[in-house]
């Protein structure tokens, strides 16, 4: 019977992997997806698989699922060998993929019909069923609407109850919450409580989100196709008791930051707000004498520890290479100095209108030299429209807009000039190898004769892809294509760069380096503007709008925001938090910059 | 300015060529069509099945059967003996030609002519009826000639003989595979231009490249160029196979051909580059690709004469730039024309490469701004 019963006698486990391993041949090269994966996951209860992109939750999930034959090793699924018979396991597990194939010309109801013909639901048990289901996902009011009409949180709650209108005993998600708004995230996360809870079915559930570990009930980390940790959630908490404390100072906050990550027996050090949360080797106390010789003044107060704070002390007991290269910190590429400083984009008024529908309404914000100002909304709030208008690639309807003392009504192209542009995603020419991405983008950036090479030749050694530079950009490992991206936009040393969202979906030392990157950037007067849904990106801001429908809710500190959030219920509210309260209660922006 | 477009031409042409299947897709699809083009669209009729009743048997009637089965046209399936098996025959497609042979065959001929002959043709592909029927026209043609200087008969009154300039023995793979240049250079530009703005789309690289300072004609340029380059490239590869594969004689010179060529694929370009502009995936950007190609080829004249169009659909012809390419293409390869005769056919291609870049650069300002 379902868990939640007690641990007298133990119930045999919903899920067994029993040293998982998988590889995928593309050409002659050989991938490890899964190295030896040995765990359970009990009936009843939610095990998260939790891991950065590329870390191999996919392929776990299909192999679970009985998409993909296991090269070695053994999964069950409730007793059944999947290998042996996948179809007895398919005909009782429920499988909803990254990109679940919901039919967006049908009609919310006709999807649902469509599903139960194909899982081949009875007639008769349908009215109940769907009553059911959109009760839970909230969509009963929406039965009549086309499923590409729906909003991103709205399409991912369709894809679950489609995938429960023959219930299974095990579910599978794969990352249901990736680019979905905060509030459906949450509600998609009752929705999953209830199914345990309730219905007692079991749940596994993938993400790369690692504030997720905290709802599941077990916890997989994997990285790299290895399993770097499994047990409770508390437990990998547990084991960083004492480790982690809030550092202020009176020297700036990078500036802190940057120190902090070099001091001894410190494993982490991560900008917050305005303090820098620290996470050391071992439980010591508080005591920050001597930990950085230029601050004096530092504080450092005990905070508990995050789930991120144990993959963060596991990747780096790993990692035997030593501690990134200080000079790498403050290595910053040559900017024009002779700059003056003051606000280097000014929006005042800004609208774009695309017929009757107002994707930008009436927004205003200025970004001073050298600050990392934050875009942050879920999708379709109106950032990216808002970034093509910066860049110069729409022109807005009304307001005014100059960007680097240009006016991009009139001088687009020479703006553009000053501007450095990392897609999400690190969109490269993945043909073309890492030295041929370097010269297209130094030549489109008007680069020449001998700035040209000494550019390459900076982009080669600071990002460290001298080595790889006849790479083909494709097969690089996530990490190298995330550095050549970066080095691209900035061949011709922009003044401003935009980064959209850039470190979604990486592993935390990869987003650390980044960020260590972009902070050396912005203490050398490079202005960063972001724009993300990522709510753990907004923290690296030193000021951010939180937008959606296409104004601007809120704007202001990051701590400032969450400071606006907090209630007596939440005392020490989250960016998350925070976002759902502005959402929740739209308000004028009192103090908008 | 120019450096840009250079980086961004030497970047497509590279992308296309570093990777090996794309390399493959450019070189053995064409080769292939070629191929089965070159063999198989063919209008000459070979091995035609036929069943002969021949009711007369004598010595005239084996001369003319003689004379039928002669030559390649035609392969005998069945002597019949009784008129019950001939509908069966046509009906099941086993033959496609009865030739009934009357019993008065020999006396006729020898007292009253015209002697009674009967040919039952499959009418169901009526242009392969006519065909059949020209092709006994002329074998009863030769046999009456024959017979009558054997016979001391008088001739015929008037007789047609005929001659076929430029291609004497009236091969329609001389027609068809000079056509197959066009059709081809055609599929290959329109396909290599219509998606390489699509694929950046949907790799996400084309935000990437206009944030550069470049601007929508510098881009226009560098994704217009690399397929102009390679549909030259694959003409030239064509023309070549034609020339010393299939043996059909370049006659005129290569001036008045690579012409005709670069004013074809310029237009083809721009045509690409407006698909482009407006397909915002890689599948918009074929249906949009094939939406074009499909009437384009049958308002060349490739298969069927533009002559024999209506007239509103001969208007319409006019705007198509393969049909004058197709002109061209054929002019200069049996016809030795030069560049004087063919001035009528450069600049109407010239005019539609013109509008066709000019509305592309309008369709990619408006959507990219």
């Amino acid at each position: 019977m379902p868990a939640g019963s007690p641990t007298g006698h133990a119930p045999q486990p919903a899920l067994s992997l029993a040293d998982v391993r998988h590889t995928f041949r593309a050409g002659k090269r050989v991938l490890t997806a899964l190295d030896g994966i040995t765990a359970e996951a009990a009936r009843g209860a939610v095990t998260g698989l939790i891991g950065p992109d590329g870390a191999g939750k996919t392929t776990l999930m299909r192999l679970i699922a009985g998409l993909l034959r296991i090269d070695a090793g053994r999964i069950e699924v409730l007793g059944i060998d999947v290998a042996r018979n996948p179809l007895a396991v398919q005909a009782r597990l429920g499988y909803m993929p990254q990109r679940f194939g919901l039919y967006e010309d049908l009609s919310v109801a006709e999807n649902l019909d469509l599903y139960a013909d194909l899982q081949g639901v009875p007639r008769g048990e349908r009215t109940t069923r769907y009553a059911e289901l959109l009760r839970m996902t909230g969509l009963a009011s929406f039965t009549a609407r086309m499923a590409g009409r729906l909003s991103g949180g709205m399409k991912q709650k369709l894809g679950l109850a489609c995938t429960l209108v023959h219930p299974p005993d095990l579910l599978l998600l794969d990352e249901p919450t990736v680019g979905v708004d905060p509030v459906s995230r949450r509600e998609l996360w009752q929705i999953i409580d209830h199914l345990t809870r309730e219905a007692h079915m079991t749940v596994v559930f993938s993400t790369a989100y690692l504030d997720e570990a905290e709802r599941c009930d077990s916890v997989l980390l994997i990285h790299e196709g290895r399993l770097l940790g499994h047990g409770k959630p508390g437990q990998f908490t547990a084991e960083m008791a004492g480790r982690s404390f809030f550092a202020t100072a009176s020297l700036g906050r990078r500036r802190l930051q940057a120190r902090l990550a070099q001091a001894p027996g410190v494993i982490d050090a991560v900008i917050q707000g305005s303090r820098v949360r620290v996470v050391r080797a071992e439980a010591t106390p508080p005591v920050a004498a001597g930990l950085v010789a230029e601050a004096p003044d530092l504080v450092l107060i005990p905070t508990p520890p995050r789930f991120e704070d144990s993959f963060v002390a596991r990747l780096r007991a790993l990692d035997t290479t030593p501690a990134p290269p200080p000079s790498a910190t403050v290595a910053l590429p040559p900017t024009t100095p002779q700059m003056p400083s003051g606000d280097v984009i000014a929006i005042a008024h800004l609208t774009r209108r695309f017929g009757t529908f107002v994707a930008v309404d009436d927004v205003s914000f200025t970004v001073a030299r050298g600050e990392i100002f934050g875009l942050l909304g879920a999708n379709g709030a109106g950032k990216s429209t808002t970034f093509r208008m910066l860049c110069g690639l729409l022109p807005p309807s009304a307001g005014t807009l100059r960007v680097a003392g240009f006016d991009l009504r009139t001088a687009a192209a020479p703006a553009r000039g000053r501007i450095g542009y990392m897609a999400q995603k690190f969109s490269l020419y993945g043909d073309l190898s890492v030295a041929q991405n370097l010269r297209f983008f130094s030549s489109a950036y008007r680069l020449r004769g001998a700035r040209q090479r000494a550019r390459i030749a900076w982009a080669e050694t600071e990002f460290e892809l001298g080595a790889r530079r006849d790479a083909t950009a494709r097969d690089l490992p996530l990490g190298f294509k995330q550095r050549l991206a970066l080095a691209c936009a900035l061949m011709h040393e922009p003044e401003i760069l935009f980064l959209d969202e850039p470190t979604s979906g990486v592993d935390p030392l990869a987003r650390r380096e980044f960020w260590r990157r972009i902070n050396a950037l912005a203490e050398a007067g490079v202005t960063v503007l972001v724009t993300t849904h990522f709510m753990e990106e907004a923290e690296y801001c030193d000021r951010l709008v939180i937008m959606a429908q296409g104004k601007v809710l809120a704007a202001g500190e990051p701590e400032a925001i969450k400071r606006a959030a907090r209630t007596e219920a939440r005392p020490d509210p989250t960016m998350e938090d925070a976002f759902i309260a502005v959402i929740g209660s739209p308000r004028q922006p009192a103090h908008a910059a | 300015m120019i450096r840009q477009i250079m980086a961004l031409i030497v970047k497509e042409m590279l992308a296309v060529l570093r990777d090996a299947k794309s390399r493959m897709v450019l070189i053995g699809p064409p080769l292939i069509q070629l191929l089965v083009f070159g063999y198989a669209a063919t209008f000459d009729l070979n091995h035609v099945p036929v069943a002969i009743y021949d009711q007369d048997p004598s010595q005239a009637s084996r001369e003319l059967v003689a004379q039928f089965l002669g030559a390649p046209t035609f392969r005998l399936v069945a002597m019949l003996r009784s008129p019950s098996r001939i509908d069966e025959l046509i009906d099941s497609r086993q033959v496609q030609l009865v030739l009934v042979i009357d019993r008065r065959f020999t006396r006729d001929l020898l007292t009253g002519p015209p002697a009674p002959l009967q040919a039952i043709v499959d009418g169901r592909n009526s242009n392969t009826a006519l065909l059949i029927e020209g092709y006994a026209n002329t074998i009863l043609n030769d046999f009456s000639l024959s017979w009558s200087a054997a016979h001391g008969r008088p001739a015929p009154p008037a007789v047609l003989d005929m001659r076929a300039r430029f291609n004497p023995t009236l091969r329609s793979r001389w027609f068809i595979v000079p056509g197959i240049v066009a059709l081809l250079t055609q599929v290959v530009t329109l396909l290599v231009v219509g998606l390489s703005v699509a694929r950046e789309r949907e790799a996400g690289t084309f935000d990437q490249l206009l944030v550069t300072p470049m601007r929508p004609i510098d881009i226009l340029l560098g994704k217009g160029l690399p397929g102009l380059l390679i549909g030259l490239f694959e003409a030239s590869v064509i023309i070549a196979a034609a020339v010393l594969w299939f043996k059909v004689p370049l006659r005129g010179g290569l001036l008045p051909l690579y012409l005709g060529l670069v004013l074809f694929v310029t237009a083809v370009t721009g045509i690409g580059l407006a698909i482009s502009a407006l397909a915002a995936t890689q599948q918009q950007a074929l249906l949009g690709a094939f939406l074009f190609m499909v009437p384009s080829i049958i308002l060349s004249g490739f298969a069927t004469p533009i002559a024999n169009m209506p007239v509103w659909v001969q208007d319409l012809t006019l705007i198509n730039p393969m049909r004058y390419f197709l002109a061209i293409v054929r002019s200069v390869f049996l016809e030795e024309a030069s560049v004087d005769a063919l001035a009528g056919q450069y600049w109407p291609m010239a005019l539609i490469a013109v509008a066709s870049l000019a509305t592309a650069g309008w369709l990619f300002r408006k959507r990219v701004t």
